[in-house]
C-alpha cells in the first residue's frame, strides 16, 4: 500500500465516519457482552451462593439456569444487531470508500 | 509413507473387525451397521472433495467458495466437536450446573471475535490469522511464534477429541482403548492428506445438521417423559442425583475465586485465538458472507448449547434410574462405574432412548464430528508449519505450492502419530475440561499477539516475540504443574499450581511482557514496525489492498 494511497484514504471524510461509527457501535457491545459475562464469571467465583437461589420456594430451580439460557440467547441478539449494521450502513461506507480511491487502485 | 499410513489404519480395522467378531455375542450389531453406513457416506464426501482440491488454496480455504449459511454450519460443527457434545453433557451429567459454564463461555467469545477482531482478520489475512501479524512486524519472527503457539494449541485440543474418539470406538466395539485411539489417529491422517479443507468443511456443515437432529431428539426424547416441563425434569434429575440440588449451583469445577475467573477469560478469550476456527473466516469470499456466516454459527451453537442442558439432565434421570444398570460396570449404578466413563453418558442415554439403531446414529455422528473436527485442527496445524515455517521462513517466499502441500501432509502425519502417544496419557480426562485447557493456552499465546497487532500502534517485533513466547510457555509450565499432568499423568503426591486453569497467569504474562518488551525497544527494527501502523489500519478497516480470500 503506497504513501499517496493511505493519504489519500486517511483523509476522506467517509473512511473517519466509516471508523469513529463502526469502532465506536463495535466497542459498545463488546463492553456490553463483557459485562455481562464477567459479571456472570465474578458471581461464580465470589457469590457462588447467589445463583443456588430457588426460583420459588418450593421449587428446586435455581436461577443460574435461566441466568445461563439468557447469556447465551443476549450473545446472539448482539451478534445479530452487529452484522445487521455492518452489512447494510458500513457495507456501504466501505464500498464508497474504495469507489473514491479507484483511480490508483 | 502415505500408503504406509493408510495400510496401518486399514490393518487396524481389520483387527478391530476380526476382535469384534470373536466378541460377536455382546456386539451390537444394528448400532455398527449403522455406525458404518454414515462413516463410508462421509469418505465418500471427502474422496468427491478431493478430486475437486487443485491448488493450496483450496487446500486450506476451500478455495474461498462456501456461502455464509453453510460456512456458519461448518463454523458450528467445529465447535460442536466431541467436547461440546460428549464433554459437556459429560459434565452435567457428573457435576450438573458446571457444564453450563463451560458452554456459555464457549459461545460468548463469539461476538467478541466479530466485535473486535473479524473485519481485520479478513482484510489483513490470506490463509491464516498469522498474517495478520506479521503484516507489519518482522514475518520471520512472526511466523515462528504463530507456529509454536498453533501447534501447542492443536495438540491439546486433539487430545481431547483422540479421548472421545476413542471411548467411543471402545464402547461401540469393544475392543480395548489403545487400538481404539490408533485407529481414528489413522483414520484422521488419511482423512486430513487427501482431502484438505474443502472435505473438512462438507464433513462439518453434514455433520452439524445431523447433530443438531440427534440432540433435539434426544432433548425431545427426554422432555416427553416429563410433560415437556423442564421444571419437572430437573425436579427428578435432583432426587435421583448423589449431590441433589447442588447439581443446579456452580459446584466443584469452580472451587475457588482464581480458577473461576482464569476459567472465564480462557473460554472467552481462547476462542479468538484458536487457529482452526479464525481459519473459517478465510473460506467465504467476501466479508458479507463472513459476517452472516457468525449470525449462522451463534445461533446454531447456542441453540446446541442450550439443548445440551437438557440431555445432560436426561442423562441423570434416564441413566441413574434402576432400568439402566446395563450402562454400569457390574450392574452397579454409581456415577464412577459408568461405562467409558462419563464422556459417555450422551451415548448411553441415546441408547436407553432410541435404542440400537438410534445409538447407532449418535455414536457414528459423534465420531464424524470427531474425525472433522481433529481433521480441522490438524489442517490448522499444517497449515501453519508448511505456510508459516516452511515456505515463509525456510523458503523465504519461494516455495511452489507442489512443496508446501507437500509438507503440510507430512505435518499431518507427525501430528497425527503426536495426537496418538497424548491420547494413551489422557485416557481419563473430561473431554471438555482438556478443551478448556487448549483455550487457556490460545488465550495466552494467540490472542494477545492479535490483538494487540490490530489496535497498539506501539507494538514491536521484538515485544511480539518474547511476549509471545512468554505467554505460551507460562502457560503449558502452568499445565504441567497442576493437578491434571503432574499428579494424574506423572503420578506425583501434589500439584505445584493450587489452580485448574492457569490463563490468569498466563494471559497476564503475556501482555506485561509483550508491552514491556516493545516499549523498551529502540532499534530500526521497533521504527519500521511502528511506522507501518497506519497503512495497516487502513487495510484492516477498508480490505483496501487485500487479495487472497477476498476476492471481489
Amino acid at each position: 500500500m503506497n504513501k499517496e494511497l493511505v493519504d489519500r484514504i486517511k483523509h476522506n471524510p467517509k473512511y473517519i465516519e466509516l471508523v469513529t461509527k463502526r469502532s465506536s457501535f463495535a466497542a459498545k457491545l463488546a463492553i456490553f457482552m463483557l459485562v455481562i459475562y464477567y459479571g456472570f464469571v465474578l458471581v461464580i467465583a465470589f457469590n457462588k451462593e447467589f445463583f443456588a437461589t430457588k426460583l420459588s420456594a418450593d421449587g428446586v430451580m435455581t436461577v443460574a439456569w435461566p441466568i445461563g439460557v439468557a447469556i447465551i440467547i443476549i450473545a446472539f441478539v448482539t451478534t445479530l444487531i452487529y452484522v445487521v449494521k455492518a452489512n447494510g450502513e458500513f457495507e456501504d461506507l466501505e464500498m464508497s470508500i474504495k469507489n473514491d480511491v479507484k483511480d490508483i487502485l | 509413507m502415505l500408503k504406509i499410513f493408510t495400510l496401518l489404519g486399514l490393518s487396524s480395522l481389520a483387527l478391530f473387525a476380526a476382535e469384534a467378531a470373536a466378541a460377536a455375542d455382546t456386539l451390537n450389531l444394528s448400532a455398527v451397521a449403522m455406525f458404518f453406513v454414515f462413516i463410508v457416506g462421509t469418505m465418500g464426501i471427502t474422496k468427491w472433495a478431493a478430486s475437486k482440491t487443485k491448488s493450496a488454496s483450496d487446500f486450506y480455504t476451500a478455495g474461498g467458495g462456501i456461502t455464509g449459511f453453510q460456512n456458519g454450519l461448518a463454523i458450528a460443527g467445529d465447535y460442536m466437536s466431541a467436547a461440546s457434545f460428549l464433554g459437556i453433557s459429560g459434565m452435567i451429567f457428573l457435576h450438573g450446573f458446571d457444564g453450563m459454564i463451560y458452554a456459555i463461555g464457549f459461545l460468548v467469545g463469539w461476538p467478541i471475535i466479530l466485535f473486535l477482531m473479524a473485519e481485520k482478520l479478513r482484510n489483513l489475512g490470506k490463509f491464516n490469522f498469522t498474517d495478520i501479524a506479521a503484516y507489519r512486524l518482522d514475518e520471520q519472527k512472526i511466523r515462528v511464534l504463530a507456529a509454536c503457539g498453533s501447534l501447542t494449541v492443536v495438540t491439546f485440543y486433539l487430545i481431547a477429541q483422540m479421548v472421545g474418539a476413542g471411548k467411543l470406538i471402545e464402547l461401540l466395539f469393544h475392543i480395548p482403548y489403545a487400538w481404539s485411539v490408533v485407529i481414528v489417529g489413522a483414520l484422521m491422517i488419511v482423512y486430513v492428506t487427501f482431502g484438505g479443507m474443502l472435505a473438512t468443511t462438507w464433513v462439518q456443515i453434514i455433520k452439524a445438521v445431523l447433530l443438531l437432529s440427534g440432540v433435539t431428539f434426544i432433548a425431545i426424547m427426554v422432555l416427553s417423559h416429563y410433560g415437556f416441563s423442564f421444571l419437572t425434569l430437573a425436579t427428578e434429575a435432583v432426587s435421583m442425583h448423589p449431590k441433589h440440588e447442588a447439581i443446579l449451583n456452580p459446584g466443584p469445577f469452580v472451587k475457588d475465586p482464581v480458577s473461576a475467573i482464569s476459567l472465564g477469560l480462557a473460554l472467552m478469550l481462547g476462542t479468538a485465538g484458536l487457529p482452526h476456527i479464525l481459519m473459517r473466516f478465510f473460506t467465504v469470499n467476501n466479508a458479507k458472507e463472513a459476517r452472516k456466516s457468525v449470525v449462522y454459527a451463534t445461533a446454531f451453537i447456542g441453540y446446541f448449547y442450550i439443548i445440551i442442558g437438557i440431555v445432560g439432565l436426561g442423562a441423570v434421570v434416564f441413566l441413574l434410574s434402576p432400568e439402566s444398570a446395563m450402562y454400569f460396570k457390574g450392574g452397579v449404578i454409581d456415577m464412577k462405574n459408568i461405562i467409558g466413563g462419563n464422556n459417555m453418558a450422551a451415548v448411553h442415554l441415546s441408547h436407553a432412548l432410541g435404542g440400537d439403531i438410534f445409538l447407532g446414529f449418535i455414536a457414528a455422528v459423534s465420531f464424524a464430528t470427531i474425525l472433522a473436527v481433529v481433521s480441522g485442527l490438524t489442517l490448522a496445524a499444517s497449515n501453519s508449519i508448511a505456510h508459516d515455517l516452511y515456505a515463509i521462513v525456510i523458503r523465504k517466499g519461494k516455495a511452489t505450492d507442489e512443496e508446501e502441500m507437500k509438507v503440510s501432509k507430512r505435518t499431518v502425519l507427525v501430528i497425527g502419530i503426536v495426537a496418538i502417544l497424548l491420547g494413551f496419557a489422557f485416557e481419563n480426562q473430561n473431554i471438555a475440561f482438556m478443551v478448556g485447557l487448549a483455550f487457556a493456552l490460545a488465550a495466552s499465546a494467540n490472542f494477545p499477539i492479535l490483538i494487540l497487532s490490530i489496535y497498539w500502534s506501539k507494538l514491536t517485533t521484538r515485544g511480539a516475540f518474547i511476549g509471545g513466547f512468554m505467554g505460551l510457555i507460562t502457560a503449558i509450565v502452568l499445565v504441567v504443574l497442576s493437578k491434571t499432568v503432574w499428579v494424574d499423568i506423572f503420578k506425583f503426591e501434589k500439584e505445584i499450581f493450587p489452580y485448574t486453569q492457569p490463563a490468569l497467569f498466563s494471559i497476564l504474562v503475556a501482555f506485561i511482557s509483550i508491552w514491556f518488551f516493545s516499549i523498551t525497544d529502540k532499534s530500526a527494527r521497533a521504527e519500521q514496525d511502528q511506522a507501518g501502523f497506519e497503512a495497516q489500519q487502513i487495510r484492516g478497516e477498508t480490505g483496501i489492498g487485500a487479495d487472497g480470500a477476498v476476492d471481489h
